[in-house]
């Protein structure tokens, strides 16, 4: 583990907009520098994305970079990121991605040039992976592309890389509906940290080869997949907070391996990940409800240094096209927070503990990621010798502040979730002492049929 | 002596072991595969769905009820067979091309299993021409279309009208995913549309007017 304290150990140093090392982009905007800015996500409304498509998918990309920041100055915003997050063949045909990259870059560059707009763009190429079943993780053309895209997006000027990366999710999206925690265990820990290793090595050198930043990982598949079946009501709620607490351990790997921030949006682990590494992150909550539902709308902006919306589609709303109105929105979620914080740090103290109290108290997902909550869930990880150890170190520090705080009378568990602490907590009593303990057990019984143990450089078997 | 209902109860509760014990005994004492089938699985299939539907159990346990039935039916399958008597309704399902959302798709699979029906699932990013050959093979009376991205519902509209062109008029089309809305459903010809898995069965039923 390459953390071993925490840059952030007060929770009352834990806040928005602040990080203890901010970025500085080209136009001159200081991420966790002091100010929260928006983050504005975009997609394609119902279109097939086809070569002869690209002509109106462009005009699309074009529309919204142009009345989205054309609006973010006439607001005064002091800094726009724009995320572009492609969707699957824009990425496994990287002409078709660059195409929308350069569109989205000059957008950002006409608006510096017209209004001094300081806009930024993150590019999140798709991890298009599973596409092959089982998965090909390490060589082939999904591979190949991917890097193309995130080689030539740098190269033309995007200035953070990032990815909602899937190793380890052969296994998870059944561990999850099953609710078991041990399986969920060997996919982030075990599988999701060995490429995450993997994958970050890559983006970190080609990031450094362009003078760019590797932002950061999100472990949207699993976590945010255990919060919209937890919002469905198909998996317990306390499940998917401990879920969400063990996610932290395999998105650390990026920084570990050299990612800066701001972590992407869909991580609302990232708080847990600003405690320990001291990078700005981006996070999504009420302003992101265009793309899902979360119990915690106010909470994530509490320390958040990137507003995000995650993906709103370009189709027309009575106020204007969509992406527009979200920028609006994201603004004004900015404004009212910096306002508070340039009345001093006790204002913004206030303003935090509003966003974090409004929430808190009514989901356990809320719960795990207060200041404090986060801050004792970094110490458990912080504190373990191996990821191993501290996907196991989370889950029970997460089992833990949910027992203590409903006992406390602060937070609601609803009767039917009760007992699933206490199968969670026997699940992490039984967990073998060592890694590799677990590998041979969990090898017996893992459906090989579904991913290449050697692509995470696992035994083929439990006796290899 | 165990009974039928004992064996129902037990699937209820995603008792395996007791179901593994159960399926021999009750069968020994003379009761037909196909009762069991028809009075304790599909029921407490039923009865575990309504259950999830009312919010009073999770997923996960819903997932044992019907690995409980499972078990049974390792046992039954092949005497079904033996005895001539298949699954009334043979189900398709699969996620559009494009698309490797499954866990939506998953679900209506086990429901509909535990409806009694015969489910081939084609697994994700299934493009029309494999839907319109497994057709041919497996004669299905329903096949399920699941999209969840916007980008791939145009696939999902292709691949109905594929379908409807290679001359397989007679089976019946269910569609479903986060973006799929009834009108959607009936703009692309779909015979059927469910917003979730509890009621996916019900919606099949309605298609096939059972
Ligand atoms: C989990 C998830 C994932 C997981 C999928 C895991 C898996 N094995 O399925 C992962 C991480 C892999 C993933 C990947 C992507 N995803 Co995704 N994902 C989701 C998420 C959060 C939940 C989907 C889900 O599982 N819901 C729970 C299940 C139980 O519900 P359901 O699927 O709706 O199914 C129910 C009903 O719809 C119905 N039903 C479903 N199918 C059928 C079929 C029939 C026949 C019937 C009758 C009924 C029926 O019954 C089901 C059971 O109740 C949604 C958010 C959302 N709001 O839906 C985004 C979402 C669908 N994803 C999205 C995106 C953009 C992506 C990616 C492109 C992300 C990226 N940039 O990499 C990739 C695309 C990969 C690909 N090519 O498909 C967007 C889509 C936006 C758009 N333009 O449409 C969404 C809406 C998130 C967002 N707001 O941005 N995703």
């Amino acid at each position: 583990m390459k953390y071993k304290t925490l840059a952030i150990s007060d929770p009352a140093k834990l806040i928005y907009g602040v990080a203890p090392n901010p970025i500085e982009t080209r136009h001159g905007m200081r991420i966790g520098g002091g100010l929260i800015y928006p983050e504005l996500n975009f997609t394609l409304p119902d279109i097939n994305i086809r070569k002869e498509a690209m002509p109106e998918i462009a005009r699309h990309y074009k529309q919204i970079v142009t009345e989205a920041l054309e609006r973010a100055a006439e607001l005064e915003a002091p800094g726009v990121m724009l995320e572009f997050e492609t969707l699957p063949p824009m990425t496994e045909h990287p002409a078709l991605g660059m195409e929308i990259v350069n569109i989205l870059l000059e957008g950002i560059e006409r608006a510096h040039g017209k209004y001094g707009l300081k806009a930024t763009l993150r590019c999140t190429p798709n991890d298009n992976r599973e596409f092959i079943r089982p998965p090909v993780m390490r060589s082939g053309r999904y591979w190949d592309a991917m890097l193309e895209l995130f080689d030539q997006s740098a190269a033309a000027g995007a200035e953070f890389l990032s990815i909602e990366s899937v190793g380890g999710k052969e296994l998870h999206d059944d561990a999850l509906v099953n609710g078991d925690l041990r399986a969920v265990l060997f996919s982030l820990c075990v599988m999701g940290v060995r490429d995450m290793n993997f994958i970050w090595e890559h983006i970190v050198a080609i990031a450094a080869k362009h003078g760019v930043h590797a932002a950061g990982d999100t472990a949207c598949g699993f976590g945010n997949t255990a919060m919209v079946l937890a919002e469905r009501k198909m998996i317990p709620r306390v499940f998917a907070a401990v879920v969400r607490a063990v996610t932290a351990v395999r998105s650390l790997v990026a920084y570990e391996c050299g990612a800066v921030g701001p972590g992407k949006d869909c991580g609302y682990e990232n708080p847990i990940l600003k405690a320990i590494t001291g990078c700005p992150m981006s996070m999504e909550g009420k302003t992101a409800a265009c793309a899902h539902l979360s119990p915690m709308g106010n909470l994530a902006a509490a320390t958040a240094d990137l507003w995000s919306n995650e993906s709103v589609q370009n189709i027309k709303l009575l106020g204007g096209m969509a992406p527009t109105c979200y920028m609006e929105q994201l603004i004004y979620d900015c404004r009212l927070m910096n306002t508070a914080a340039a009345e001093g740090e006790a204002s913004a103290l206030k303003m935090r503990d509003w966003l974090v109290k409004s929430d808190a108290g009514l989901d356990p997902q809320a719960m795990i990621i207060t200041p404090e909550s986060s801050v004792a869930i970094a110490n458990a990880i912080v504190a373990s010798p191996s990821h191993y150890a501290a996907g196991i170190a989370a889950a029970r520090a997460a089992v833990k502040i949910l027992r203590e705080t409903s006992e406390a009378g602060c937070l609601r568990i609803d009767a039917r979730e009760a007992g699933w602490l206490d199968r969670m907590e026997d699940e992490l009593d039984d967990m073998p002492d060592t890694e590799d303990a677990f590998i041979e057990e969990m090898m017996e019984e893992v459906d090989l049929e579904k991913f290449t143990p050697a692509d995470y450089g696992l035994p083929t078997t439990a006796s290899a | 002596m165990s009974t039928i209902e004992d064996l129902k109860t037990a699937v209820i509760n995603g008792r395996r072991k007791d179901v593994k014990t159960l399926v021999p005994e009750l069968l020994e004492s003379g009761i037909e595969p196909s009762a069991l089938l028809s009075q304790a699985l599909i029921p407490a299939m039923g009865v575990v769905g309504e259950r999830f539907k009312n919010n009073e159990i999770f997923v996960p346990e819903m997932l044992v009820s019907a690995r409980a039935m499972k078990e049974a039916m390792n046992v039954l399958e092949p005497k079904l067979l033996e005895a001539g008597i298949r699954p009334e309704h043979t189900a398709l399902i699969g996620t559009v091309e494009g698309d490797l959302h499954d866990i939506g798709k998953n679900l209506v699979a086990t429901m509909w299993k535990g409806a009694g029906f015969d489910v081939i699932d084609l697994g994700v990013n299934v493009p029309a021409a494999r839907f319109i050959e497994a057709i041919e093979e497996h004669k299905p009376h329903i096949v399920g279309l699941s999209a969840l991205l916007t980008t791939t519902m145009p696939a999902m509209r292709d691949t109905v009208a594929a379908i409807r062109e290679a001359g397989h008029t007679s089976v019946k089309l269910l569609v479903g995913g986060a973006p799929i809305t009834q009108s959607y459903a009936n703009e692309i010809g779909a015979d059927g549309y469910s917003r979730d898995a509890a009621s996916a069965v019900d919606a099949a039923k309605e298609a096939l007017g059972v």
